[in-house]
């Protein structure tokens, strides 16, 4: 795009807040990125990418009925993410069927229900905004709602930060000094439930799992200390959703995709010239 | 627990199992496992593999839940004494993510989390206590390294470190012998006596019978139930070895069998 070449850097980054729908998918996006990349930290190393993908997509017809019953969308979404996770939790315990199969059975039967529903329920719904989000036409009131979700999570996140952590690191030990590792579990399930309700905001539905993993990853391939891991996904995340909607405006691309784009762009980055981790590292420092 | 009202529950014990039961959807792993252990002593817990050496130890964890019996630790509730602090446990295997961004120091630290307020933020009495116990089991020079860079054996004195940490009256060990080399298992039988001098107690699962005679007070032998226990001399006879090790000869080349010498 010649558009994009006769313009200074100053331009690129500030004509654009000019608009207040700019503005506004500026901030929600930056603030669901860093929101989303906390969570990612955990989800990535308790190995809970799949999990966060059964979530997201479990969420949709939730988001249809609420639409259709004029209620917040992200109740809707909440009460079906979580209703997902207990569904996956009580197949597994009652058969023998795999836990990485019954959340595949579980979530795509929820996402056909959603999409049937949204067929059904001849209404002003966008698929399109569900399926792939809608950063740059996010209303008031969605505002609002990110907000007070992200307040919820990243409170929950602060709170629970180390056992959380002693959680994902070793579960046994949590147990034996008398910590109720059930609650934990449960507790972070629901928090990715209400991440993923803000994630679909800005990237939709189908793409909301890069946002619970990319981050995470790509952060992981920096550092041997999770408290540095947590600050460079946040980091990285917010970074990518900013970058992503600036994109998004110049290249007339789609956002939900321009945003996960340059965070997959960020974790290759990593993959190849992350000092320690990366594959083409220069350094061959011998270990002490 | 109506089993309780059979059973006086003695508060100087440090671990008083009765008539335990466990079965693990419906196949027996133990069975009517009674066991008191006074406090101050080291215990060996021997018997071979499958005899239910972790099964027990998951029973005074509380990890699985007895189909019957009574479980005292200090006159307390498993619970009750996990909340307090009172019991720390070492499993066979950590079973942890070895590429998980975490320092040994921080490992260890997490012995402390059950005593710490509920954000968890160490006080100068936790890091006092972290850094003596990585200095009691020799891993001072390790304290930055992350937990996944260590050898097997450093690895198991960083988690041996952890329960050092929790200050915890009784220790329990499950096979904290198994894959290491000589320097190490000198330095944890040591500790056990140290510790055991400290007026702690400590139960210590193995399968091999040379740990028992070096340093261990009392043993309890296991097959599915407990077959004996009382001091070390009195237990070890041909008859209850060869009870509990199913009527085979135990390994000779480790000199741990021999049970000829307890004749
Ligand atoms: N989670 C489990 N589910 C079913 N059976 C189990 C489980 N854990 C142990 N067992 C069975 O219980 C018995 C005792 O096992 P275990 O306590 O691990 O023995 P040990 O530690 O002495 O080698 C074995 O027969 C084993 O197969
Ligand atoms: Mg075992």
């Amino acid at each position: 795009m010649d558009l994009l070449l006769s313009f200074s850097p100053f331009d690129f980054l500030v004509e654009p807040l000019s608009y207040e729908f700019m503005r506004r998918a500026l901030i929600v996006s930056a603030l669901v990125g860093g929101v989303c990349g906390l969570l990612s930290c955990y989800l990535t190393l308790k190995g809970w990418a799949l999990m966060g993908d059964a979530v997201s997509h479990s969420v949709m017809p939730g988001v249809v009925i609420a639409y259709a019953l004029g209620l917040p969308f992200s109740l809707g979404a909440f009460v079906f993410g979580v209703g997902s996770v207990a569904l996956i939790g009580f197949v597994k315990q009652k058969s023998r069927i795999k836990e990485d199969t019954v959340i595949g059975l579980v979530f795509t039967g929820f996402f056909a229900f959603g999409l049937v529903l949204v067929s059904k329920i001849k209404s002003n719904i966008d698929l399109m905004h569900i399926l792939f989000g809608s950063p740059l036409g996010i209303s008031n009131s969605d505002v609002s709602q990110t907000l007070i979700i992200s307040f919820i999570v990243v409170s929950l996140l602060i709170l629970f930060r180390k056992d959380l952590m002693l959680y994902c690191f070793d579960a046994t030990h949590a147990r034996s000094i008398g910590i109720n590792t059930g609650l934990l579990h449960y507790l972070l399930l629901s928090i990715l439930s209400l991440a993923a309700v803000v994630g679909l905001q800005t990237v939709g539905i189908i793409l909301v799992v890069a946002m619970l993993i990319t981050p995470g990853a790509t952060a992981y391939l920096f550092t041997d200390r999770f408290d540095r891991m947590t600050f460079l996904a946040v980091l990285f995340s917010a970074i990518s959703s900013i970058l992503g909607v600036y994109f998004s405006f110049w290249l007339d691309i789609e956002t939900g995709g321009s945003i996960v784009l340059v965070q997959t762009l960020m974790f290759l980055i990593a993959f190849l010239f992350a000092p320690k981790y990366g594959i083409l590292k220069t350094k061959h420092n011998i270990s002490t | 627990m109506n089993s309780s009202f059979d059973h006086n529950v003695n508060e100087s014990l440090s671990i008083d199992a009765y008539q335990v039961c466990v079965d693990y959807h419906g196949t027996v792993a133990l069975y009517d496992a009674s066991l008191k252990l006074a406090s101050g002593s080291i215990c060996g817990l021997v018997g071979m593999n499958g005899a239910g050496k972790t099964t027990l130890f998951n029973a005074l964890m509380g990890f699985v839940r007895p189909s019957r019996g009574v479980i005292r630790i200090n006159g307390k509730s498993v619970s009750e004494a996990q909340r307090d602090q009172i019991v720390a446990y070492v499993p066979q295997s950590d079973g942890i993510d070895s590429s998980f961004p975490i320092s040994v120091w921080d490992v260890v630290m997490m012995g402390r989390y059950g005593g710490m307020n509920f954000l968890r933020i160490p006080r100068e009495s936790d890091r006092k206590a972290v850094l003596h116990a990585l200095e009691r089991v020799n891993l001072l020079d390790f304290i930055h390294r992350p937990i996944g860079t260590l050898s097997g054996g450093q690895r198991k004195r960083a988690f041996l470190a952890r329960a050092i940490a929790q200050r915890a009256s009784v220790l329990l060990l499950d096979e904290p012998f198994s894959g290491i080399d000589v320097r190490t298992e000198k330095l944890m039988s040591e500790l056990f006596i140290q510790f055991r001098n400290e007026g702690r107690t400590i139960l210590v699962s193995t399968h091999d019978l040379s740990h028992v005679r070096e340093f261990c007070d009392l043993v309890v032998l296991i097959n599915k139930t407990v077959l004996a226990y009382g001091e070390t001399s009195e237990v070890f006879t041909s008859e209850n070895l060869s009870l509990t090790f199913g009527g085979m000869q135990p390994d000779p080349i480790s000199g741990s069998a021999a049970p000829e010498e307890y004749f």
